[in-house]
């Protein structure tokens, strides 16, 4: 390859991170009791299930952007 | 206090007896020569996926998070959950900004944020701004980690009067400060493994054993007052506790990486990619941060601040002792120990990379910008030693002799101060269009303005600010870095245009910033 391989480039899917910040950083949505899960309230599973969804967003762009690097790099 | 817990105190001994040994053992641990600093003080470079998982997890998850985001829960109810959003958040920061950096000093053997704002800026005034807003937040930050051994050294019932009460801190933080000295990173990347499992392992015991004691979740949160178990709505012409919540988080997030210590963390990874996998599995971490989140209100459905055996640790202690007692309440004195353990472990590990961080921002960025201009590697080396030193002692002192609110109110003013760093650093790994005189411009402007709303809100982490009628409470720290941008923004066009005879002067390309 000519060029080099863009790490820094900009990709795309960047964009899942986006999602995540906004569901968390907007607390109107999730600021209720019901529906309450295991006796746990709404406000707190679903902010716990958020870090879950977080990492597999994560993991997804990094194995989406790293398969781009490995190809444009061999 | 009263009686000593001995089968917990011989247990707690025992882990401090191992984890002092592999302190030093780690000298040897994939040997490198201690005389030069970037091995003493990032351990080489060559820590892969897992142990940097562990050492940036030690080092943002530390005691004082432990003792004190439960607390937070037990005294004030939900707001305490902003953690978990703030861990959230990060993530995708660490991932898209950090390898970015860690490519660059990489290339150019940048150790600390000052050398990097230094090659990249060329104005080492700009670098000393950025070193010592490292230093000063960090201190503040030490000093905390001992308040979380003095409390659970204080729930094992070891107490005594004058200088013998804080013996064994003292104890604690020879023991720290020594193998620091020898082994330098090596010391708390190896402790941080022991560590985690322990706080793993105690975690999970509250987190199953605590419910089932107690009733279930249901009974749990069915007895926390209602004013606790959700943020309150705001009222008419207000975001109230909504944006002071989401500011909180975003704030921290954006405040976290440029603490010297986590830099240091990322630093010593041996790879972008190695940073990349981190951002998707350290939420391993904030995980379990949330469920520790949950133990405060544990903590107050068992109604522990009642009991009267508590009484006078909560006294003491104040809600910082919601944690072992809980503990105390609920387990055997032998798992009491692995527990305390974990949690003064646990102050060990960030204390020596914060120490090590402040140390090589000294030796890089004062002491070989000002004072001795050409050392050899050894005495550079050996100067971050001492440094590392003087600078646990003092916050030994500290915390001695000053009251610990003291440490609260400066580590939240160091939250508001190294956010101040972001222009030059985050943006500065994207960017050289900033003109090096206006960051340091508006970098002033964030100090000052920062610090003054957090004494005029007697420091408290949120300001109202009114706007159209409106009010908006929210994070001062995210407040001014914005003000900071902006007069960064517009004073650089205008020193630009001023100094145009003088190109500015930048020893990294655009190539070094990725692999």
């Amino acid at each position: 390859m000519n060029r080099p391989h863009h790490q820094s480039a900009w990709s795309w899917w960047y964009l899942l991170f986006v999602i995540q910040y906004v569901f968390v950083l907007w607390p109107p949505l999730y600021n209720r009791v019901e529906p309450s899960l295991g006796g746990i309230p709404f406000f707190y599973w679903y902010q716990l299930l958020w870090v879950i969804i977080g990492a597999i967003l994560t993991a997804i762009v990094y194995f989406a952007t790293e398969a781009k690097h490995t190809s444009a790099g061999s | 206090m009263h009686d000593i817990n001995w089968i917990a105190f011989a247990v707690f001994v025992l882990l401090f007896a191992l984890i002092t040994w592999l302190g030093f053992a780690a000298a040897n641990w994939r040997k490198g020569d201690l005389d030069l600093l970037h091995e003493w003080g990032l351990g080489g470079r060559r820590f892969g996926t897992v142990i940097t998982w562990f050492l940036i997890g030690g080092d943002l998850y530390t005691a004082y998070t432990f003792i004190a985001v439960p607390a937070l829960a037990f005294g004030a109810g939900a707001v305490a959950f902003f953690a978990v959003p703030y861990t959230i958040v990060i993530y995708p920061i660490l991932f898209l900004v950090f390898p970015r950096l860690w490519h660059v000093c990489h290339k150019h053997g940048y150790i600390t944020a000052g050398d990097f704002v230094r090659g990249r800026f060329g104005n080492r005034w700009l670098a000393l701004a950025i070193t010592v807003t490292g230093i000063i937040a960090t201190m503040p930050y030490i000093a905390l980690q001992l308040v979380g051994i003095q409390v659970v050294v204080g729930a094992l019932g070891i107490s005594g009067t004058g200088l013998a009460s804080d013996l064994p801190l003292i104890i604690a933080f020879v023991i720290l400060a020594a193998f620091t000295y020898s082994s330098g990173l090596r010391a708390p990347a190896s402790i941080a493994i022991v560590k985690d499992i322990l706080i793993y392992i105690t975690a999970f015991a509250v987190i199953i054993a605590v419910p089932i004691q107690l009733g279930g979740f249901a009974k749990i949160f069915s007895a926390i007052p209602e004013s606790k178990l959700l943020l309150a709505t705001p009222g008419p012409n207000t975001t109230g506790a909504y944006s002071a919540y989401a500011t909180l988080a975003l704030g921290s997030a954006l405040a976290l990486f440029l603490y010297p210590h986590s830099l240091t963390g990322i630093l010593s990874a041996s790879g972008g990619h190695a940073i990349r996998r981190n951002a998707a599995l350290l939420p391993g971490y904030s995980f379990l941060l949330g469920l520790l989140a949950l133990i405060g209100f544990f903590a107050l459905a068992a109604g522990l601040d009642k009991l009267p055996e508590f009484a006078a640790g909560f006294k003491e202690f104040g809600n910082n002792f919601a944690v072992p007692a809980l503990i105390l309440h609920s387990f055997p004195s032998w798992f009491v120990g692995v527990a305390f353990a974990a949690i003064g472990i646990g102050a060990l590990v960030p204390a020596a990379i914060m120490s090590i961080a402040a140390a090589n921002l000294y030796t890089r960025n004062i002491h070989r910008e000002f004072i001795n201009k050409s050392p050899t590697d050894k005495q550079e080396a050996q100067m971050a030693k001492w440094v590392s030193l003087i600078v646990k002692f003092g916050a030994l002192v500290f915390i001695i002799f000053i009251p610990t609110k003291f440490a609260i109110f400066l580590q939240l003013l160091g939250g508001i101060w190294i956010i101040q760093t972001l222009p030059s650093i985050m943006l500065g790994v994207y960017t050289r269009w900033f003109d090096d005189w206006a960051l340091l411009v508006g970098w002033v402007v964030g100090i000052i303005t920062g610090t003054a709303m957090a004494i005029a809100v007697d420091l408290s982490p949120t300001y109202p600010l009114a706007l159209l009628g409106h009010s908006f409470p929210g994070y001062i720290a995210l407040y001014t870095v914005i003000l900071n941008l902006v007069v960064a923004v517009v004073l650089t066009p205008l020193f630009k245009g001023m100094r145009a005879a003088h190109p500015p002067v930048d020893q990294t390309v655009t190539s070094d910033y990725f692999a």
